[in-house]
């Protein structure tokens, strides 16, 4: 259970072995078998491979990520090839024009990189650092919450309610993020409240 | 989906209507190629356009946009006239021997009770006839004219198929066609499945489609059977998981309710949610709706949640409408109501109707904060792309927050598919620049927002400051805490109700929904993703891919929700004595004292098949042909146009659209008709793109890269438009220019003796990214929505069409 076992790394280590005994059983001297170990390997023996789901469609079909580094390990990780997890169920290894192109979503040039702002009336973003940005976030629920917090209705009954700010949620986060968005967003008596199932 | 991705190929007769698999879900549509080369199965398509679905289909039928209600109905009137009913089934696994009330009808498109002034039905008599002891009157020989089965005889019984070609353009021949294949699997060895997606979702009257069907698969027998199911493939890859965990105005989390105004205090809430039991000896699940509830107010409230302040029921808010969705809020920034919007991954510039509307209530706000990985047409909307976006930017006073978040491979956590796995998945790649988790950032501002509430007091802080947030590190809640908060665990010791024995101990994690109590005792964000983190681990996390038997179960493949169980209903694919309908199809089955079998059973493991019925979530014990007043259009589906349709409603032509639908006055104004607007409009994805997203990716911008419509030869010729060549499209609400894709695979349809040509609009082009700038549907669709979801009315609305100056080159 609960098994995070990479069949490719598994391969790769039985590989491993493998070369090793031939090494030996054909007699090749160290002098060889140190030369041997200055070949260029396989690029993807040399990375770190992470099971992930194809974030678009829901059909989810199974990925296997190759990156140099490995996050797990608290390393800089660089995504380097995708590939259909064959051993899932569903997809069995393949993948659509959309899955098959994964690598290059990741790394698109339209990424982005730093929080911005674009100020009223201005034609430009400019870039913002991340305290300030979520301070004047922060201050602006705040204010806007006092302002227009309806917390009773005219009979009295408690509503707390708060119309006048909305949250619209994702279709592509995790359950978790999902859970979390939920929790901040309700406890502060949001209604206008949505996610993309239908669009 | 009732059924995972993996059953399709135990299937005899897939139809897909409303959905295109092969271009949408590719790799999901290989179970229907499956079961195509390993059983014969076939495969019937009824779509507008000749898709990539149809090119492999056995049998394709043109239809008209927004005309499926009438061939579901025509379908069902074949099958009950042809003898084409598992009858075993309806009589006992449907309500079709309940009585419905003398007082309830159907005349000229409405039921009874419509108040034209509200656009609403007063529901009080789509209801059964109840007895003195409270449960429902019933005629098991179904020939009471009152009984559900006569009732929906008499309301099917105008759907000729005659009068089913006349709406939806489907020549006669090819109904009666698609019918017999249909009507083929009322026999108890063989199964249809449904596939279906926003084809059917985008309608003003989109929740009643998918009725149509359900009811279909009920009359033969295939709901909770092998190869059967209502499979909604669902567009995105955690839409399931968003709706689950109730990321909606009006949800809590596993499909509880907000409150609403008139619910004043906890008793009230509880007293309109007590489900009891409308036949004798049912389960009527939903009875523990207390015990989820509180389980969810605790996980909210922790300690500040108790029986004396009715587990802090007043810290939720109370709505005074049915929703405050998408389309209501839109609404209200262009009445200068809201001041404040967040977009999490969300693009509405390009996704929510009438863009103009969406551009004019963006401006108005006082602050926009978008979460995204990528740059969006949202976080840009005052920017000036000349045709593409011609905004005034000097004049939008929006402040515009734009904040980079990870992506999915960067990122920790599950994602529900649409047979609802639940699959864990980690991250192999270090997020670009200053990139962060959603959960870093919603935690990092609402860390701060409860520290101002703190140290300033404010506005009722105490479901801010009271907020359980019991997490190692506050700045940043691990996915690992949060998914082990939704699955549950006890607060103290929960024992077993027979014995007193402790079953889980305070501190531990539940493993199933079964454990949680409605005392205070235990706490669960989501109780139907109750299991999913258990005391022996991440059960998400499973990829054990064995399969005893290739049914196609995958029980130890992660997780499914509810319970482990692939196929929902799975007790309905056993009959009366608990023995499978097909031997060579089981699922589960009764021993004679317990339930066991391929999947985790949909019942308790000792009820007795033939006391307690299969659909054990509904008051009744089986399955609603009748629908009483859960949804707001009848308790049948009826035809209904689109809101902008070529025909008038040929019961009652003064109706338009869905006579309940919620719309709001000045987008009424904004309608358009076939006089100035002569075509069928409808839209759609490509397999090579995914919404708004691929375009950002060079890859998939080079496959696809320029924005397109697709019309038939027939008017190509008719407008005098090139292929290839540059076409304006225009409707009530908005132009667009793009290249003309003149093709066979549309060809025009015949409607009330009236030609009705459709253009193909697909989704995929904005402003932004490495594609070549263009459009989407939403600068051309109605700002409209189904009356019961408020999704909107993609899927059917009107246009023109003519050619266009080719492009000045730059
Ligand atoms: S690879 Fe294609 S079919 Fe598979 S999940 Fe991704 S988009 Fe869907």
């Amino acid at each position: 259970m609960n098994i995070d076992l990479s069949r490719r790394g598994f391969l790769r280590l039985a590989g491993a072995g493998v070369a090793a005994t031939s090494l030996g059983a054909m007699g090749f001297g160290s002098a060889e078998a140190a030369e041997a170990a200055q070949v260029r390997a396989y690029k993807l023996a040399t990375t770190t491979e992470t099971r992930n789901t194809c974030p678009y469609c829901s059909v989810a079909c199974g990925i296997i990520m190759y990156s140099r580094g490995d996050v797990k390990a608290g390393e800089t990780a660089e995504l380097m090839h995708i590939e259909g997890d064959a051993d899932h169920p569903t997809n069995r290894g393949t993948l659509c024009p959309k899955g098959a192109a994964l690598k290059d979503f990741v790394h698109a040039p339209t990424r982005l990189t730093h929080p911005r702002i674009r100020r009223a009336g201005s034609d430009q973003f400019e870039e913002i650092s991340w305290d300030e940005a979520l301070d004047k976030i922060a201050r602006e629920l705040k204010d806007d919450r006092d302002a227009n917090f309806i917390a009773t209705n005219d009979e009295g009954t408690p509503v707390n309610r708060w119309t006048t700010a909305g949250f619209l949620a994702a279709s592509a986060t995790t359950n978790e993020t999902a859970w979390l968005t939920y929790k901040t967003v309700r406890s502060m008596g949001i209604v206008g409240f949505d996610n993309q199932a239908r669009v | 989906m009732t059924n995972p991705w993996t059953d399709i190929k135990n299937t005899d007769l897939v139809i897909v209507m409303g959905g295109n698999a092969a271009e949408a879900h590719p790799c999901g549509f290989k179970w229907v190629t499956e079961a195509k080369a390993h059983r014969g199965a076939k495969l019937v398509v009824v779509d507008p356009r000749y898709t990539r679905t149809a090119s492999v289909a056995d049998y394709y039928a043109p239809i008209r946009p927004g005309s499926d209600i009438a061939f579901l109905m025509g379908a069902i009137r074949w099958c009950m006239e042809n003898d084409k009913v598992q009858w075993d089934y309806v009589r006992d696994y449907t309500n079709a021997s309940f009585l419905v009330r003398e007082d309830f009808g159907w005349q000229d498109g409405l039921f009874s009770g419509y108040d034209e002034e509200k656009r609403d039905f007063d529901k009080e008599s789509w209801d059964y006839q109840i007895g003195d002891d409270g449960f429902a009157l019933t005629d098991p020989t179904l020939e009471n004219p009152r009984c559900v089965w006569q009732m929906l005889k008499k309301h099917v019984d105008v759907y000729t198929p005659e009068f089913v070609e006349n709406i939806t353009g489907t020549p006669r021949d090819k109904f009666l066609d698609i019918c017999g294949m249909i009507g083929e699997c009322s026999a108890v060895d063989k199964t249809m499945t449904s596939m279906y997606a926003l084809g059917w979702t985008q309608h003003s009257k989109g929740a009643q489609n998918i009725r149509g069907m359900a009811m279909l698969q009920l009359i033969l027998g295939n709901i909770g059977v092998r190869g059967g199911g209502m499979n909604a493939l669902r567009g995105h890859s955690n839409i399931q998981g968003l709706t689950d965990i109730g990321l909606m105005s009006n949800l809590i989390p596993g499909y509880l309710n907000i409150p609403t105004e008139s619910e004043v205090d906890w008793q009230t809430y509880l007293s309109t949610r007590s489900f009891t039991p409308l036949r004798p000896g049912q389960t009527s699940y939903w009875q523990n709706y207390p015990t989820f509830m509180v389980s969810f107010l605790k996980a909210m409230w922790g300690d500040a949640a108790t029986e004396e302040n009715d587990w802090a029921f007043d810290y939720l808010p109370k709505l005074d409408v049915p929703a405050y969705d998408i389309l209501r809020m839109f609404e209200l920034m262009n009445n200068d109501r809201v001041n404040l919007y967040f977009c999490q991954g969300f693009n509405p510039l390009l996704s929510i109707p009438n863009r103009e509307k969406v551009t004019t209530g963006l401006s108005k706000l006082k602050m926009l904060v978008v979460m995204d990985p990528l740059s969006t047409e949202t976080s840009h909307f005052w920017q000036n792309h000349g045709a593409h976006n011609d905004v005034d930017t000097a004049s939008i006073q929006t402040e515009v927050l734009e904040l980079p978040t990870t992506c999915f491979a960067e990122d920790e956590g599950a994602l529900v598919n649409s047979g609802r796995w639940l699959q864990w998945h980690w991250p192999g790649a270090t997020p670009p620049g200053e990139a962060k988790h959603d959960t870093w950032i919603m935690a990092q501002i609402w860390t701060r927002v409860r520290e101002l509430y703190r140290t300033e007091g404010g506005a009722f802080p105490d479901p801010i400051v009271n907020l359980s947030w019991d997490y190692a590190d506050p700045g940043e809640p691990h996915p690992s805490e949060l998914a082990r908060e939704m699955n549950g665990r006890a607060l103290s010791d929960v024992t077993d109700p027979a014995t007193g024995a402790v079953i889980v101990q305070a501190g531990q994690q539940v493993s199933g929904f079964g454990q949680l109590r409605g005392d205070g005792s235990t706490m669960a964000g989501c109780w139907i993703y109750a299991g999913s983190w258990t005391e022996e681990g991440n059960m998400m996390a499973r990829r054990d891919n064995s399969d005893p038997d290739d049914v196609g179960m995958y029980l130890n493949w992660a997780f499914a929700w509810p319970a482990n169980r692939r196929v929902l209903y799975n007790r309905a694919s056993a009959d009366l004595q608990g023995q499978p309908w097909d031997a060579t199809r089981p699922l589960v089955q009764w021993d004679g004292e317990r339930w066991g079998g391929y999947d985790v059973p949909d019942i308790a493991p000792t009820a007795n098949p033939s006391e307690v019925g299969p659909f054990i979530m509904n008051q009744e014990g089986v399955s609603r042909l009748f629908t009483r007043g859960m949804m707001r259009d009848g308790p049948f589906p009826t035809h209904m146009e689109p809101f902008e349709s070529p025909m008038a409603n040929v019961f009652n032509p003064r109706m338009r659209g869905n006579p309940v639908a919620r719309i709001f006055e000045s987008d009424v104004a904004r309608l358009g008709g076939s006089d100035e607007f002569p075509f069928v409009a409808t839209s759609y994805r490509l397999t090579e793109h995914f919404h708004y997203w691929t375009k950002h990716n060079p890859v998939n911008a080079a496959l696809q890269p320029e924005f397109f419509v697709e019309i038939s030869e027939e008017l190509a010729a008719e407008r005098g438009i090139t292929k290839g060549g540059r076409v304006r499209v225009w409707g009530a609400r908005g132009q667009v220019w793009a290249k003309a894709v003149v093709t066979k695979r549309i060809k025009p349809m015949t409607c009330d003796g009236k030609t009705v040509h459709v253009v193909g609009i697909p989704l995929h082009w904005g402003f932004m990214g490495a594609a070549k700038k263009g459009w989407g549907p939403n600068s051309l669709t109605p700002f409209v929505g189904d009356a019961n979801t408020d999704t909107p009315e993609f899927k059917a609305f009107l246009v023109n069409i003519e050619p266009a100056a080719e492009e000045p080159v730059a």
